[in-house]
């Protein structure tokens, strides 16, 4: 049932490009929202379903774009190796950081999370003989699957767009699956959990690595369509921009996670014509949405609309 | 002899420095004391103060007037924050509420970028820039200021919820707001003047270290984070623990850059705040928690 | 079961209609172009907003200006700009914007060296002119088709500023440095170059370009033997520095790069400016100039106008002033907005008298100033003085 909405969702997104094909609307920022989706769908893994809180998920990401920009400019490897290396490593550092980190819980795991993202931010700034400093390391070779080089707007859009598809089923299939329902276990109570002989641990560490190797093959992707990478694709505000997304869809819904994602995709992008109010507006919705829509922009919705349908239907999430 | 002597200057920007970091890690015990909540916007708080001195005094207000009005202005902000985005949200979960206060920066800095503009700038120091040799250090009088100003502020705050009644009325309301409410305390009143103090104090580094440092717009996000980081190491919720907190990191940083490297003088804040959380999360003066099942 | 399918239904058909929606209000006709598209990307906000403050207004003063006087080819000019903050992602992000959504017909910016490097792949793959606004060499060093600069580069700072310091006898250099592009390579260039003029390099120090305090830098400068600091930077930076300098007592010679010929500078860095000295575009001491200077009258006609709208002038504007009739000069002369022929044109582009200097472009050189182009400026109470 799921599958009949990911399946009216990929053709409506298959279609857009052939019915506007010079659109920069679609073409260009459509790459950008299939890639804030991924990131997003993993992001909601972690933060929706294991309910846990991560303020430093940008870091993965970056991790990942500068694995595939370093190896691939400065050491001249393949990039789909690079990608390979940036996936170990990603896998390798949320790994160790995830039992410290994951011990913790609410604000304090928000700020530990916090404090990681901006150190290696710090890093990939400072380090600059490696990472090329603020302004970045560009001229990025870009990416061929068996020789078809992915080298036009429209070439990324179908591949984002593919990468996406499989992203969304394969979180459909773990929240279907007995790792969802440990992980909803997780999300309502630890204690209760344990003492039903789910290890806790082992499952929030698990989804944290995943979320975070997501990100990377992100990163690695992104890397390869901008031909440049910078820290200040993977800062702290990105890392609130990624929250923001989750929570804005409304959490535990992996949908909610994609509404998120083309939202606040498309709000910068229309918030241009502001330019200096452009701050100004992006807090105060932000702020707007959290105080009067907590459950997300998605239920708020549902709400309003069963209003107008007699009986008020429920709008939480199953 | 060399080392001697740079350790000495290095001392003088550390303390400096750390205690701008006081202030703010004051600020966020504070209001986490009175409401739970992480105020992200503290940082903000520096920055409206400075900025509002700054053009207040440059539109001809007399400059002591300034600097009291731009205490004045950012207390208002802070309790408005407090009375139209955290009281309609009490109910709302961690991460709501962590998103709503990080909204309110972002909305804040936007404010400032259309009052102020984008330019930077700078405030004349209290009482001129002459420099005072001490040893073989150098100060500015400015210096003297923000060690002074901030031990003064602290002192005071001690004063205020060790002695008297609107201040011990506050930290009941953090030890358990339904006792407090029952015995009558205006628990809506208290989080008001937690959240007013709070800006209070950011709005006072603010003002102290504008004439060493410039101002634009976004100068109060490093500073909310790095306030964040003091308020953690000294122990979440332990006022006095945040303002040695506040002084001990400008001290790494400071030496840190020195003898380390200058440029990774940053990570140091969160390198603290990871090894604290990691081993002992209530911070060097905090109690341990325990967790209601 | 029913209920999560029509959410999830609902969440993903609501997403597209969303960016389907977007696209039909967004999409722009595609035009018969009445106008002559200039786009623009400048640090208007950040630590460099005070290079990309006066671009902008100089740019907006002279578009309308020639818009006034019956435009370009009979067409008026359009100036499309953004603010990148200093930020090298938002300049790709937002010069991609400028040539896929806005069609520009030529691009005039950069306010810093970062920004323009990170853009110059997709100017390059799109085959459209770009006219930087920014200092390091290696935007046409190697010459790249498709780029130009109007600023003197930061090798061109570097000599000139070795060359003052030998005339001082100046022979042991402290170096401080920002971590901005421009930074970096400045300082790569005056590594390079200090041998030449006989200086040695005792100290390298760095600072981040939004940090707010240097003095733990400059103390262990202080501990060294240096004769003289330089600070090659841009922004808010050096003033900090500059600021941090008097106030630790360090009574050797400061010098700057051109990175901070703006009244902007001399504002922030109050009285600890006096006695600074740098290499800049003749336009700061426009009215010292012997009369007999060809820049002189050119200099002169933008500051009168520049002045009476927006305060001080400084170089940074009249960089802007350089790109932009470079520009419309190359367009008249092409007879087209065709952005290959747009594009030799400004590379044929001689005998051009600027803000920065006289101008002689060519196929190897991409600026075409020369070292003579420089003046060596010191303040003195507040104010640019020519030294020569």
């Amino acid at each position: 049932m799921r599958l009949l909405g990911l399946g009216i969702f990929a053709l409506i997104i298959a279609v857009l490009p052939i019915l506007f094909p010079e659109n920069y609307y679609i073409t260009v920022v459509g790459v950008t929202m299939f890639f804030n989706v991924i990131l997003a769908v993993g992001l909601n893994l972690f933060m929706g379903y294991a309910g846990q809180i991560s303020l430093g998920h940008a870091a993965f990401f970056g991790l990942g774009a500068y694995a595939s920009a370093i190896l691939t400019t400065k050491f001249g490897w393949n990039p789909w190796a690079a990608m390979g290396a940036g996936i170990i490593l990603v896998w390798l550092i949320s790994y160790l950081v995830a039992k410290p980190i994951l011990r913790l819980k609410g604000h304090y795991l928000a700020m530990a999370t916090l404090g990681f993202g901006i150190i290696i931010h710090i890093f990939l700034v400072q380090y600059d003989t490696l990472t090329g400093g603020p302004d970045g390391l560009s001229s990025i070779p870009e990416l061929s699957i068996f020789g078809w080089p992915i080298n036009t707007d429209l070439r990324w859009y179908a591949v984002s767009a593919v990468v996406m598809l499989l992203s969304i089923l394969f979180s459909l299939n773990i929240v279907a699956s007995k790792h969802g329902r440990a992980l909803k276990a997780v999300h309502g109570s630890e204690v209760a959990a344990e003492m039903m002989g789910i290890d806790t641990s082992k499952v929030k560490v698990h989804i944290f690595v995943i979320s975070a190797i997501m990100a990377s093959i992100t990163g690695s992707l992104f890397a390869h369509e901008q031909a440049f990478v910078s820290p200040d694709s993977c800062s702290f505000f990105f890392s609130i921009e990624l929250v923001t997304m989750v929570v804005l869809g409304g959490m535990a819904s992996t949908f909610g996670a994609v509404f998120g994602a083309a939202i606040l995709t498309y709000l910068p992008e229309f918030l241009v014509v502001f330019q200096d109010f452009k701050v100004l507006i992006f807090g105060g919705i932000l702020m707007f949405i959290m105080i009067f829509l907590p459950e997300g922009l998605f239920v708020g919705l549902c709400k309003f609309v069963s209003h107008f349908k007699q009986g008020g239907r429920q709008c939480l999430p199953s | 002899m060399r080392m001697y002597e740079q350790l000495l200057q290095y001392l003088i920007t550390g303390i400096t420095v750390g205690s701008a970091y006081a202030l703010v890690g004051l600020g966020f015990a504070i209001i986490y004391n009175a409401s739970d909540v992480v105020n992200f916007a503290q940082g903000e708080f520096v920055m409206i103060g400075a900025m509002s001195a700054i053009f207040l005094n440059a539109a001809g207000v007399p400059y002591v007037l300034s600097l009291a009005l731009a205490i004045a202005i950012t207390v208002a902000v802070g309790m408005a924050l407090e009375k139209f985005a955290i009281e309609p949200a009490r109910n709302a979960s961690v991460v709501s509420t962590i998103i709503i206060t990080i909204g309110a920066s972002i909305l804040l800095r936007g404010a400032a970028l259309l009052i102020w503009g984008k330019d930077i700038y700078g405030l004349k120091p209290f009482t001129g820039e002459q420099t005072i040799h001490l040893g073989p250090a150098t100060l500015l009088p400015q210096n003297l200021w923000v060690m002074g100003g901030t031990a003064i502020s602290v002192l005071l705050v001690k004063y205020f919820f060790d002695h008297t009644t609107t201040g011990k009325a506050i930290l009941a309301c953090s030890y358990n707001k339904k006792a407090a409410y029952l015995v009558g305390i205006n628990v809506k009143k208290m989080l008001l003047i937690s959240y007013g103090l709070s800006a209070c104090l950011g709005a006072i580094a603010g003002i102290l270290i504008a004439p060493i440092t410039f101002f634009t717009y976004n100068a109060g996000v490093m500073l909310g984070l790095k306030g964040f980081s003091a308020a953690i190491l000294g122990g979440m919720g332990n006022p006095m623990g945040a303002v040695a907190g506040g002084l001990m990191l400008g001290l790494l940083e400071s030496i840190g850059a020195g003898l380390i490297s200058s440029g990774y003088k940053d990570a140091i804040a969160f390198i603290i705040i990871l090894l604290v959380l990691f081993f002992k999360p209530s911070g060097l003066f905090g109690k341990s928690e325990g967790e209601r099942v | 079961m029913y209920r999560t399918m029509t959410k999830s239904l609902l969440s993903a058909i609501l997403s597209v209609c969303f960016m389907v929606l977007l696209t039909f209000f967004m999409t722009a006709p595609v035009q018969a172009s009445g106008t002559i598209k200039i786009g623009s990307f400048l640090a208007l906000t950040g630590p460099a907003s005070f290079l990309g403050d006066p671009e902008l207004k100089t740019l907006q003063m002279y578009v309308d200006e020639i818009n006034q006087k019956g435009g370009v080819l009979g067409k008026k000019l359009e100036l499309i700009y953004y603010d990148t903050s200093g930020k090298a992602k938002v300049a790709k992000d937002v010069v991609k914007r400028l040539i896929k959504k806005d069609r520009v017909d030529l691009i005039i910016g950069g306010s810093t060296s970062g920004t323009t490097l990170a853009v110059i792949d997709i100017v390059e793959r799109e085959r459209i002119p770009l006219i930087s606004l920014a200092g390091s060499i290696r935007i046409i060093k190697p010459v790249k088709k498709w780029v130009f600069k109007t600023p003197h580069t930061d090798r061109m700072a570097a000599a000139k500023i070795f060359e003052d310091m030998k005339k001082r006898n100046i022979s042991k250099v402290a170096l401080i440095t920002g971590n901005g592009g421009f930074d970096k390579s400045g300082r790569a260039q005056c590594l390079d170059l200090a041998p030449s003029y006989g200086i040695k390099i005792v100290a390298d120090e760095s600072y981040n370009n939004a940090d707010t305090d240097m003095t733990t830098q400059l103390t262990k400068i202080r501990a060294t033997d240096a004769e003289a600091i330089l600070n090659f930077g841009f922004g808010k930076a050096p003033a900090i520095v500059t600021k941090n300098v008097r106030q630790l007592d360090i009574k050797l010679p400061l010098y700057q790069s051109h990175g901070v010929a703006s009244k902007k500078f001399i504002e922030l860095a109050g009285k600890a400016a006096d006695g600074v000295r740098l290499p800049a575009a003749a336009l700061i001491v426009a009215e010292q100039l012997p009369d007999n200077d060809p820049q002189k009258p050119v200099l002169l006609a933008y500051k009168k106008k520049y002045e009476a709208k927006y305060g001080p002038v400084s170089t940074f504007g009249g960089h802007a002033y350089d790109g932009l009739f470079i520009a419309v000069e190359a367009i008249e002369r092409a007879g087209s907005v065709d952005k290959a022929k747009v594009r030799d044109e400004i590379e044929k582009t001689k005998g051009f008298v600027g803000t920065g200097g006289v101008f002689n472009m060519s196929p190897e050189d991409h600026l075409g100033l020369g070292l003579d182009a420089f003046k060596m400026v010191e303040i003195e109470n507040g104010a640019w003085k020519l030294l020569y």
